[in-house]
């Protein structure tokens, strides 16, 4: 395996699917996937949607993940040309701030620390370096695929100060947790995190109440919805006056997402609707959200590109401090620069594409990421540069 | 990130104190805790992030997904006129 290969894995399907390589998982006849990725059924769809659209509708899709697979299988190219998909601010490793990141790596640097990551947190640059130079360093930087491998290596190691980097949306919230109720039950004093958690609903209100917001339908996010259910949307809908549809990753599910939209926003219909029902119930996962109620707590969370947000992150209850990385280890106060050049911001609330930015390719590349967008590869700027999607000029 | 998979439940076991299960991927074995859907059975497909199951798949509802999607083309075979016929 080559060295951009194995990056590419570590970007994107390592420390989500278990390791695998794409071949492996992309091999494997899997039922519920092979599916849901049928061309036959996903162009049949795609002519629906062409029947069916009369006018322009601007859609946005929140999560990160559904933003690599539109770019990824050429979803948004085959669309009618009335139909634009903008792309929103799941993911969570383009907006964990730079302030986070500068700490993750002053923790990971100290010598008695293992510190553990999901795999696409690992070049994400934070003021100079990233957690693979600490790592090239000589810095105990492990990357796990699960928050239970780390207090299993807390357990293994009790001599050692282990520190999981606790990041991501809804979905990732429930192992997060898990995995400090699993180490105080193990009775481990030598594990930690540094929880940088954001939240769907809070940001889908900060796009919507900006007087620039074109979006005039929104895919959800099908996992977060699989653990929150889709509760605290109707709320927003209403607010807003725009549809909702809860969508999965598949391409066949996120057609069928579009096509759902769609067809509310012909009709005239503001309501939320629910195809993804195979995995998400109104209710969501309810064991999961109290393990979430009894471990984490809401507040105000900075978003990289963006800003602060209230009331859109979780944090570790006090009776968790002995958990919490930021006090167990006093990095003090950091403050961060971003690039002037970036443009991040507007693109991760719509109001902008990778395409409009001077430093796209050039400038700013996966390998020196200027800002949020193009450090992960479910940032917009990165997929349009992994995909070809714009043409470089100079 | 909030990337998950459908697997199947192959074997169901305790581990410090977590309902643990080995979850078939197509032929690729992984370990998955199923705290969070405890009503889980050997057999039934779970979607799996970050090693663990976070909602069991409904195989009712996913069937009806995707007769509902095969009709769309059932429906336009039958709405469009034949080649060569002009329709009116």
């Amino acid at each position: 395996m080559n060295w951009s290969r194995l990056r590419e894995i570590l970007d994107y399907e390592t420390g989500i699917l278990f390791g695998q390589t794409i071949e492996e998982i992309e091999l494997a006849v899997m039922k519920y996937v092979s599916e849901y990725r049928d061309a036959v059924l996903v162009n049949n769809v795609m002519d629906e949607i062409r029947r069916t659209v009369t006018k322009p509708w601007t859609l946005m899709e929140i999560c990160g993940g559904q933003t690599h697979a539109i770019v990824r299988y050429g979803i948004d190219q085959l669309l009618p040309p009335e139909i634009e998909l903008v792309h929103g601010p799941g993911c969570p490793v383009c907006v964990t701030p730079l302030e986070l990141i500068d700490k993750a790596l002053i923790i990971a640097s100290q010598p008695d620390v293992i510190f553990c990551s999901y795999g696409d947190m690992l070049r994400v640059p934070g003021s100079g370096r990233d957690l693979f130079s600490v790592k090239a360093a000589g810095g105990d930087v492990r990357i796990v695929y699960s928050p239970l491998d780390a207090v299993e290596i807390a357990r293994e190691n009790p001599e050692k100060q282990v520190v999981f980097f606790a990041i991501g949306f809804e979905t990732t919230a429930p192992p997060n947790v898990m995995s400090v109720l699993q180490a105080r039950s193990l009775g481990l004093t030598n594990y930690s995190i540094l929880v940088s958690h954001v939240r769907v609903p809070p940001a889908i209100n900060a796009i919507l109440s900006s007087p620039t917001s074109r979006v005039q339908g929104f895919l959800l996010a099908g996992h977060v919805c699989a653990v929150m259910g889709y509760h605290e949307y109707p709320l927003l809908v209403d607010r807003y006056q725009i549809p909702m549809v809860v969508t999965g990753f598949e391409p066949l599910d996120i057609v069928q997402g579009i096509l759902e939209t769609v067809k509310l926003l012909e009709q005239g219909k503001v309501e939320i609707s629910n195809p993804y029902s195979r995995v998400v119930t109104f209710e969501g996962n309810t064991a999961a959200q109290d393990h979430i109620a009894q471990v984490f707590e809401e507040c105000d969370r900075k978003w990289r590109g963006i800003g602060t947000i209230p009331m859109s992150g979780w944090r570790l209850k006090s009776e968790f401090d002995e958990f919490n990385a930021e006090r167990k280890f006093d990095v003090g106060e950091i403050k961060a620069e971003e690039s002037p050049l970036c443009i991040a911001g507007e693109i991760l609330q719509g109001m902008n594409k990778p395409q409009g930015c001077s430093a796209f390719g050039t400038l700013c590349t996966p390998e020196h990421p200027l800002g949020a967008t193009m450090v992960s590869s479910e940032g917009a700027c990165a997929a349009y540069f992994r995909y070809g999607r714009v043409t470089i000029n100079g | 990130m909030c990337l998950a998979v459908p697997g199947r439940i192959e074997e169901i076991y305790q581990k410090d104190g977590l309902k643990m299960a080995q979850v078939d991927f197509g032929g690729i074995r992984r370990e998955v805790c199923l705290d969070y859907v405890p009503e889980a059975r050997v057999g039934e497909y779970c979607i799996i992030h970050v090693g663990f199951a976070l909602s069991l798949l409904s195989e009712t509802e996913a069937k009806e997904t995707l007769a509902l999607l095969k009709e769309i083309d059932n429906l336009e075979n039958e709405l469009e006129p034949a080649e060569g016929n002009p329709g009116l």
